[in-house]
């Protein structure tokens, strides 16, 4: 799989304070692709230079192999943390206006438009101001004219924040829908269970450094520990306890089941986790048997606490 | 279409559907003509009668004074004069002239007091001076036995005539309405730049607070957005000017229709006054006004009206612009904005006062070439004739500095529309610029 962006050894400095160090990153092409990194990690820097609204001072930004020049934008569709809209301009207007700054025709801009308001149920708001709408309902706005032009690239900053969970799920979906047609999605957030459910990428940045990238599975795998929860019946627990102890590290465990049964969490270590389970299979019932996968929170906790 | 035009226009419609600017536009041509009106209204209305008390010792200027609109006299010579100082305190009258009695009549000239709690006008006490003067004079004459008739005979009245080197007949007074042309136009610019260029400013300021920046700067360069706002509201400020000027032409037209008849009536009274005032003929010199009016650079005058508008209002709205990005309200925005006005009213008070008295002086010429305050100086020059050297030099320098100005000022806006929350100092805009 080709990549629609990538990012090589870019770095910006603000007077004294680097806000990117040498950052590179990979995006495939029709992935999501979650940006991660706590407040002030140089997020919004990175995303300024992808959408060139500032430049690096060293580095390289190419955009489906091409090295990024202006006419690059109308390929991109960026929807920033920070919303907003002219307040006093009509909806259709306003539309019409910032889809043909991104280079559509007038008549191409209209016919997506009432493509969108449509699917989106906001036909009669064309006439309207945006002061006369809800904050959520002017999110809707924002999120139509950000894929209005069908970019290749598209680049959410906090795209749920400010909706109800109704519409948050209805965004959730254009988002999926347009993965499907083909577009690349770049996710930035710090709502980790959106990234658990939509990311198949990710990349961590923290003080400006990258700290991890690639695929959320293969970043899962190398976090993982190889710890076990386990829930089990047995009679004889001291046994049990003794056998375990001897080979493994073992914790109470706390999840939810339907059982009265002992729950453990154990550290397979090096051990293979069939040597666990023959062990348990010899004391009793096995009702729970499940590997402790890293979530995405605790990937990032994990790496943001130990720089 | 392209990026520039489409922001220009959207800039342009913007301003336009404003409600301050429809109101605006068609209010103020009616509250300009309103307060004409009142001020007329004002300098017609009869000052109040002032009663003057006179203690003439020797009675010999008594007559001298006759009552007027403005003054009324009441001769107290034979009352007691400190009772008459005292109904002055008691403000019974305005003032008290006091003219001793003396042996001669020209011992008194240095004698005569003007009692008053009020400072009495610089004018009247001239006039005073001047009617005992008069009296004295007349006096003197009488005693060395001078023939008063035969010295008005020998009195001469010179009026110079001014000419041009080629030979034309000129006018005096011309100073005036060449400073009244170029001043017309200065001011024009001026009042232009300010307000325009604050409209500009507030544009700025009301895309970063509502927080469309960013969208808007991820489709366009920043120095467009710039630019296209610069632009837009300069046209939208062309079309105010535009409607004024239809506006008034259709209030003047419905004026001298309507008040016809008065107006006719007055400007017969201030022709007579004219004439009056000037007994060599006004009329007469007519054509000769008609004439140097003709003579005016006007072509050259219009001409470098559009250059010096359309040079002098970018320059500064690129000012504004960069300080609108700067800050994130508008009162944030008084420390920069100081710097930015004091070379505007410098270029009106020296049009004003220095290019009237010398229009080719040193301070005139190198203000009028200094690109800060060229736009109003240089205006107001136009009409006395500069030389086409310093009107090139001038012209070269604005758009150099503009060109300059909007780079720098380019540099600041980039940077500056991104910053919330940080009240910027001198230091860090210049920072920015090397971002």
């Amino acid at each position: 799989m080709s990549n629609i962006l990538e990012v090589r050894n870019v770095v910006k400095k603000y007077g004294d304070y680097t806000a990117l160090n040498n950052v590179s990153l990979s995006v495939p092409k029709g992935s999501i692709y979650g940006l991660l990194g706590p407040n002030g990690a140089g997020k919004t820097s990175l995303i300024r230079i992808i959408n060139q609204i500032t430049m690096p001072d060293s580095g390289e930004v190419f955009l489906d192999g091409e090295k990024l020049q202006p006419h690059h934008i109308q390929h991109i569709g960026y929807l920033p943390e920070e919303r907003g809209l002219y307040k006093s301009m009509k909806v259709g207007e306003q539309c019409l206006y910032l889809a043909q700054l991104k280079g559509l025709s007038k008549q191409e801009a209209k016919k997506q438009l009432d493509f969108w308001f449509e699917k989106l149920g906001i036909q009669g708001w064309w006439n309207k101001k945006i002061e006369e709408l809800s904050k959520g309902m002017a999110q809707k706005v924002q999120f139509v004219v950000t894929v209005l032009h069908k970019p290749k690239l598209l680049i959410f900053d906090e795209p749920f924040s400010g909706f109800d969970p109704v519409n948050a799920n209805i965004i959730k979906d254009e988002i999926l829908e347009l993965k499907k047609q083909g577009s690349t999605i770049i996710f930035s957030t710090h709502r980790m269970e959106s990234v658990e459910e939509l990311c198949d990428h990710i990349a961590l940045i923290h003080k400006s450094n990258k700290l991890i990238e690639g695929k959320l599975t293969d970043v899962k795998r190398e976090f993982r520990t190889h710890h076990f929860e386990v829930g089990i019946l047995t009679a004889n627990v001291e046994g049990l306890m003794y056998d375990l102890t001897q080979n493994f590290t073992v914790n109470p465990a706390d999840f939810k089941s339907l059982n009265d049964d002992l729950k453990l969490e154990i550290g397979l270590g090096t051990a293979n986790p069939n040597e666990l389970l023959s062990i348990l299979t010899q004391r009793g019932q096995v009702t729970h048997f499940v590997e402790k996968i890293p979530t995405a929170n605790e990937i990032f906790i994990k790496t943001v606490s130990q720089n | 279409m392209s990026i520039l035009s489409l922001i220009i226009k959207r800039e342009f419609i913007a301003k336009v559907r404003n409600k301050s600017f429809i109101v605006m536009t068609f209010l103020s041509p009616l509250l300009f003509v309103g307060i004409a009106v009142f001020v007329g209204f004002l300098a017609s209305m009869k000052a109040d009668l002032k009663r003057i008390a006179i203690h003439d010792e020797g009675g010999n200027f008594v007559k001298e004074f006759v009552n007027d609109e403005e003054y009324a006299y009441y001769d107290l010579s034979k009352i007691d004069l400190q009772l008459v100082k005292d109904s002055v305190l008691g403000e019974s009258y305005e003032g008290l002239i006091y003219i001793p009695k003396t042996d001669s009549l020209s011992t008194v000239q240095n004698q005569v007091q003007f009692i008053s709690n009020d400072s009495p006008s610089m004018d009247y006490i001239l006039d005073v001076e001047d009617i005992i003067a008069n009296k004295i004079t007349d006096y003197n004459y009488e005693k060395l036995a001078i023939d008063t008739a035969r010295i008005n005979l020998a009195k001469a009245d010179v009026s110079i005539v001014l000419k041009k080197a080629s030979g034309e007949e000129t006018v005096k007074g011309l100073n005036e309405i060449k400073l009244f042309l170029g001043g017309i136009f200065g001011y024009l610019i001026m009042m232009f730049i300010v307000i325009y260029g604050n409209f500009v400013m507030r544009s700025v300021i009301e895309e970063k607070t509502n927080r469309i920046i960013e969208i808007i700067i991820s489709s366009v360069k920043p120095f467009q957005l710039m630019m296209g706002k610069i632009i837009g509201n300069s046209l939208a400020g062309i079309l105010q000017f535009l409607i004024w000027t239809v506006l008034g032409l259709i209030l003047f037209f419905i004026f001298s229709t309507v008040f016809g008849m008065q107006m006719g009536a007055g400007s017969a009274v201030s022709a007579e006054a004219v004439a009056q005032a000037n007994p060599s003929g006004f009329v007469e010199k007519l054509p000769l006004y008609i004439n140097e009016f003709k003579q005016l650079p006007l072509f050259t005058l219009l001409f470098s009206f559009v250059i010096y508008f359309i040079g002098g209002f970018f320059l500064y709205s690129s000012f504004y612009a960069a300080i609108g990005a700067a800050v994130d309200n508008e009162t944030d925005s008084q420390q920069f904005l100081l710097p930015i006005i004091l070379p505007l009213i410098l270029g009106v008070y020296i049009g004003f006062f220095t290019v009237l008295n010398d229009p080719h002086g040193t301070v005139a010429t190198v203000f009028s070439i200094f690109p800060l305050t060229s736009p109003i100086v240089m205006l107001m020059r136009i009409p006395f004739g500069v030389p086409w050297w310093q009107l090139v030099l001038s012209m070269i320098s604005l758009y150099a500095t503009f060109f300059l100005v909007v780079w720098f000022a380019a540099k600041i806006y980039r940077v500056g529309i991104l910053m919330y929350g940080k009240k910027p100092t001198w230091k860090e805009l210049y920072k920015w610029m090397k971002y």
